[in-house]
């Protein structure tokens, strides 16, 4: 089994309301799920993955949830290429 | 000491929370069953414009430039009859700190916020308004914590929403991400009364009044460059700030443009479902917010709200989005600048509009937002894909939200279309039905209902008989 050690920047999920516990305005299909949160923080003490651990945020709170990811980033990007926009309002082309 | 942190008896203690979170006492405003004095309500505020200008420009907000799009303009007039096709303006908003007018919005709050003392910020929404809240915070030493609804059930967060998180967090912010649901304003009341911040809601007079320094630009701005105040400044519309305050601010510099707002008609999908979450491509500025705003703009986070944006409007247009995809295009290819969804939202409608008008007369949009990866037309698209819907080109006209995206052959079927605002007035009166029933309105209540419309009492008196 692999450590995380503590200090490493994670993400932990939590549910905040079972479906059940759900708000009474929320449509069926959103009601089936339960509502649930991701925060990222730093790793109170050594755990792995799946873990019920607590990580401090950015704010420098203390948060608890199941150990998620490890190192989450960011990999949104422009996306595929896209053909029906390329030919729009190129130079000398009927607009 | 524990507190009860049900929904029911979280939701059971808002007003509570909320007057600790922000020291506005809404209660002294009501002078009615249905009414409250929103002027009095917005001057207690304690600002001049002149105070407002100072807090801005100390945190890079606002001064904002105003450009003249020469080759859209002339597009435009090749597709219109004789003589129509009116001049078409943008602010560029993009250049405010964080990238959008939301900064407007956000810098009075964290002005008030660090003055009085409290140690952070927080606010929930969709995005650039958080980004904004992170930006103003950052700069005045303030910790900030924005809650954002990010992912459906299976995990998959919108590009552009993802993106709008990374910026928040760029700024420093604590970023929470939910799942699909209304319930984001339990937990702001949640970590409201946990920490003590300030309550950086989007629809105090704070923010509202922010926003009247845009509407104050674009008048002197259009004076100075063309001698005379626009015709019609157009508007992307959601919860109505962003019309609201820039129809203040048109007013306070004595411009009467008329107010045109803006949205992308999303209609037939579900703002709170699961499922239609990711299968719309706009994250705002579209009609599941606009519409029940503007019908009844007491149900944001705040007892009262300062955005009431049928009290302003005289026009609203509705687009679709693949027309918006198009102009998007075209603002690439023919004026050399990339811009975020939310401006060319409005500017779309700008391009509908400017046929309708006349050479001389002048189209601002007053907005631009930044651009980036997952912020960007070609990310929305390729995820739409991704997720079943159908994108290709032919007449808009035909695109099914939720099913099909349809991006226009030419700027000839860049068409949108109108709201019908006397429907959304009636709207607007059945909502003020349901608070209290028309045979309990005092006078006061008429006199309010008539302002919040737009209308005088004798429309009302009219309109009421045939609710
Ligand atoms: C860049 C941008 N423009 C326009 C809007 C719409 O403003 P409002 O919600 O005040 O109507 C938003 C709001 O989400 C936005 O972020």
């Amino acid at each position: 089994m692999n450590t995380i050690k503590s200090g490493t920047w994670v993400e932990i999920e939590k549910t905040l309301l079972t479906t059940e516990q759900r708000a009474p305005q929320v449509p069926d299909d959103t009601k089936k799920t339960p509502y649930l949160m991701r925060v990222a923080g730093f790793l109170v003490s050594d755990s792995q993955l799946n873990d019920e651990v607590e990580v401090k945020t950015l704010s420098g709170r203390l948060i608890k949830g199941t150990l998620k990811v490890v190192k989450p980033h960011y990999e949104h990007s422009f996306g595929d290429t896209v053909e029906e926009l390329l030919d729009i309002g190129l130079v000398g082309s009927k607009i | 000491m524990s507190r009860d942190i049900s929904y029911q008896a979280v939701m059971a203690r808002k007003n509570e929370i909320m007057k600790a979170s922000m020291g506005i006492d809404y209660d002294v405003y009501k002078t009615g069953k249905l009414a409250f004095d929103y002027e009095r309500m917005m001057d207690d505020c304690g600002f001049t414009t002149e105070d407002i200008v100072k807090i801005q420009s100390s945190t890079k907000v606002g001064n904002t430039p105003m450009f003249e799009l020469h080759n859209l303009t002339e597009a435009v007039r090749k597709i219109s009859a004789p003589g129509k096709g009116a001049r078409i303006f943008v602010k560029d908003e993009a250049a405010n700190a964080s990238g959008s007018f939301k900064a407007r919005r956000a810098s009075v709050s964290a002005y008030v916020a660090q003055q009085k003392g409290y140690k952070g910020m927080i606010a929930a929404t969709s995005g650039n308004y958080g980004a904004a809240v992170a930006s103003q915070a950052a700069q005045r030493g303030l910790k900030c914590i924005i809650i954002q609804e990010v992912y459906d059930s299976k995990g998959i967060g919108q590009p552009e929403i993802v993106e709008k998180g990374r910026k928040c967090e760029a700024f420093g912010a604590e970023v929470i991400k939910m799942s699909v649901g209304p319930e984001l304003f339990y937990y702001n009341l949640l970590t409201l009364e946990e920490t003590g911040y300030f309550n950086a809601s989007l629809y105090t007079p704070f923010g509202i009044k922010g926003v009247e320094t845009l509407g104050h630009e674009v008048a002197q701005q259009i004076r100075a460059m063309t001698g005379k105040d626009p015709d019609a400044v157009i508007v992307t519309h959601a919860g109505g700030g962003n019309l609201t305050g820039t129809a203040r601010g048109l007013l306070q510099a004595g411009c009467k443009a008329q107010v045109v707002a803006c949205s992308v008609d999303l209609s037939g999908l579900h703002m709170a479902s699961d499922n239609d979450f990711n299968r719309k491509s706009f994250t705002t500025g579209h009609t599941g917010f606009g519409v029940p705003f503007a019908t009844w703009p007491d149900r944001a986070d705040v007892p009262r709200n300062a955005a009431r944006s049928l009290r302003y409007m005289d026009d609203y247009m509705l687009v679709s989005q693949g027309e918006v995809f198009y102009v998007t295009e075209l603002l690439s290819k023919l004026e050399g600048m990339e811009r975020g969804p939310a401006g060319n939202t409005s500017l779309t409608g700008a391009v509908a509009l400017a046929r309708e008008l006349n050479q001389d007369q002048i189209i601002v949009v007053q907005e631009t937002e930044y651009t980036g990866a997952g912020k960007h037309h070609n990310s929305q698209l390729s995820f739409a894909r991704k997720m079943g819907i159908e994108v290709r080109r032919g007449d808009p006209k035909d695109s099914v939200n939720g099913k099909s995206i349809i991006i226009p052959e030419n700027l000839g079927q860049v068409m949108g279309h109108r709201q019908d605002m006397d429907k959304l007035r009636m709207s607007y009166l059945k909502n003020a039905a349901k608070q209290c029933d028309p045979s309990e309105w005092s006078q006061v209540d008429k006199e309010f209902a008539a302002a919040d419309v737009k209308k005088d009492i004798k429309w009302l008196e009219n309109a009421l008989k045939t609710l």
